[in-house]
């Protein structure tokens, strides 16, 4: 029993709360939020060396015992899934202040930022997958309101197809644990396997696409990501790169739990999702060479890059689970940065649209190097850390002779490459537009939590040998059974 | 009895999906609240036989009792349906105040994609001097 591991879920709640009393002082607001971020972190650090140690670490919420109580378990995947969402959170924070804008104007930013944590932090570190329902609620109506704060026209179109479909994936969820609990008599994560051994196989494999299925359309798989690129453009810039970096993640952390829990041999399962991830990967990158927007092209990437993990998770081995782990830690880094540079590119222009931005990289070097590193990183160009994710995944899919996945995904990647040198050469190159606001400078915090970022990223690419073995030992507590059998 | 709450989920999530790929945003917003609806009595299913007391007076046997746990799922399902539904009724609100229109709008990006005209061979033929006037 080790009770502080429920903190990094009950903290943020207690600073939403402090943070709604203070209201009526935005600096308040700051140092709360700041502060708890900050503490949060030191948290994730410890447990990432705790899990590291002990394996799995649980505490019961109440004092009720696991079937019944709310249950928290914390393993190296979730420990190293909050590490790098909490890191996210504090930047993109520092980002938010920097830029005032939605931030300054509105009382429930920080609050409702602070509730987006906790719903963050307890999907990872939830024990029972009623929680994580619980968790993903908590998660989504944070993200309604900040996705809709301000109350433009763009947003609430954008905002009522996001809730609408958010509601619809979470009602299946819904469904799909009554159906299970009748079935197993549990929705405890560690009693699942033993009480779904007793089930015939074919109901087994029925309830593990039903939950794929609700969690795919949070992750925005192929055929269920549409909202996706509609809805993320239209935040603040500091919100958009919260969702498109970390909450689609949340879902296929989920769907690497539900696999692994109900289904780690279920192979015919792993080559629906390996088809599900060459498709996502591939329509992905075809809707962001056909946009002209930065923020939309880079919410098509979001779904592309989906597909990578996907990819990894669908080989059903530790080397690809591994690398699925190492895909998702890296690419949430990057992927926030780029929405965070596309932002500074915005704030610098005007627009983020690629027909009336020019010659940033004369007026604006040091943006162009932040652009420049944790784009080419996104389409995997050594020796920055998509390449060893993308490393990784491929070793991970010769290994298991999946030829073709492995052939899309190198496609892919050069698609990848070729979009984001049309944002290059589309806002970077030429010569730049007259325009008035390109002499101001930009704040300096936006600036400087960019450049942690594209730094934090670096160093994963620096420190990938033992990352990957952190990822590698995730795996093989997620798959006993795998990884007692591999050489 | 369980027969009856099965066919009762069945019905109530046909209705809410068919009203759910209506183009009205009320229509849709009572569709997703039959829909919860169906959810829940899924999960009151779940509980198993009804009939069964619910209160440990010490009189009978404990294993006899209800299941308490698909209730407190529901407990929490039908709170957080409401809240949300709430948020979405908002959401709807500000919609009609912003464009006196209840019905979900078209993605500008969308559209903008589906008339550029270089994007289908075969239609940039026809369309083009149609699009090229509408910019006009």
């Amino acid at each position: 029993m080790t009770p502080w591991i429920a903190l990094p879920a009950v903290l943020p709640l207690l600073a939403a709360a402090a943070s709604v009393l203070v209201g009526r002082s935005r600096t308040a607001q700051r140092i709360i939020g700041l502060g708890t971020l900050t503490a949060l972190l030191g948290l994730a650090v410890r447990l990432l060396i705790e899990t590291d140690r002990n394996d799995v670490m649980t505490t019961q919420a109440g004092g009720w015992v696991a079937p019944l109580g709310i249950t928290f378990v914390a393993d190296r995947l979730s420990a190293i899934m909050l590490l790098v969402a909490i890191g996210m959170f504090l930047a993109v924070l520092v980002y938010a202040i920097g830029q005032g804008d939605e931030e300054a104007r509105h009382v429930g930013f920080h609050p409702v930022y602070l509730t987006l944590v906790a719903g963050v932090c307890m999907a990872f570190l939830t024990g029972d997958l009623f929680n994580l329902f619980v968790a993903f609620e908590v998660l989504l109506v944070s993200s309604y309101v900040l996705l809709t704060l301000g109350g433009r026209l763009a947003q609430v179109r954008a905002g009522t197809t996001y809730v609408v479909i958010s509601l619809l994936a979470s009602i299946t969820f819904l469904m799909s644990l009554g159906l299970l609990y009748r079935a197993t008599g549990t929705v405890n994560l560690a009693d699942l396997p033993a009480a779904m051994e007793a089930l015939d196989p074919e109901l087994r494999r029925v309830f593990l696409l039903l939950f794929l299925g609700v969690f795919g359309i949070k992750a925005a798989i192929f055929p269920l990501f549409f909202w996706l690129p509609d809805s993320y453009p239209n935040a603040p810039t500091a919100i958009t790169a919260v969702f498109a970096g970390l909450l689609t993640k949340v879902g296929v952390y989920a769907m690497i739990r539900i696999q692994t829990t109900i289904g780690p041999d279920d192979t015919v399962v792993g080559t629906v999702l390996l088809v599900v991830a060459a498709l996502t990967m591939v329509i992905g990158v075809f809707g962001a060479i056909s946009q002209q927007e930065i923020k939309r092209i880079l919410s098509f990437h979001a779904v592309s890059q989906i597909g990578y993990m996907v990819f990894g998770l669908g080989l059903l081995t530790v080397a690809g689970l591994a690398a699925a782990i190492l895909y998702i830690a890296q690419y949430i880094v990057v992927k926030t940065t780029l929405f965070l540079t596309g932002g500074l590119v915005e704030r610098a222009s005007g627009t983020g649209h690629l027909d009336r931005v020019d010659g940033m990289l004369r007026t604006r070097p040091l943006l162009g190097m932040l652009f420049l590193l944790p784009a080419l990183s996104l389409a995997g160009v050594p020796p920055l850390s998509g390449f060893v994710g993308k490393f990784a995944l491929v070793d991970a899919g010769v290994s298991s002779k999946s030829w073709v996945l492995v052939g899309v995904s190198l496609a892919v990647s050069i698609m990848t490459l070729l979009s984001m040198n049309k944002i290059w050469a589309g806002a970077f190159m030429g010569e730049p537009t007259a325009n008035a606001e390109a002499t101001s400078p930009l704040p300096t915090a936006m600036v400087v939590a960019t450049g942690v970022l594209v730094a934090v990223s670096i160093g994963i690419a620096l420190g990938a040998g033992p990352i990957y073995a952190y990822a590698e030992r995730a795996a093989e507590t997620l798959l006993p059974l795998a990884g007692s059998s591999a050489p | 009895m369980t027969t009856v709450f099965a066919a009762l989920a069945g019905a109530l999530f046909a209705t809410g999906t068919y009203l759910v790929l209506q183009r009205e945003l009320t229509r849709i917003l009572i569709g997703l609240a039959l829909l919860s609806h169906g959810a829940n009595v899924v999960l009151l299913v779940a509980a198993g036989e009804p009939g069964r007391p619910a209160f440990l007076d010490g009189r009978d046997d404990p294993s006899a009792f209800l299941d308490p746990l698909p209730q407190a799922f529901a407990l929490t399902a039908i709170v957080i349906t409401f809240g949300v539904t709430c948020f979405l009724l908002a959401l709807a609100y500000r919609s009609w105040v912003l464009t006196q229109d209840d019905t979900v709008q078209d993605d500008p990006e969308d559209v903008r994609v589906r008339q550029e005209p270089d994007a289908d061979i075969e239609r940039s033929g026809a369309d083009q001097p149609t699009i090229e006037a509408q910019d006009r």
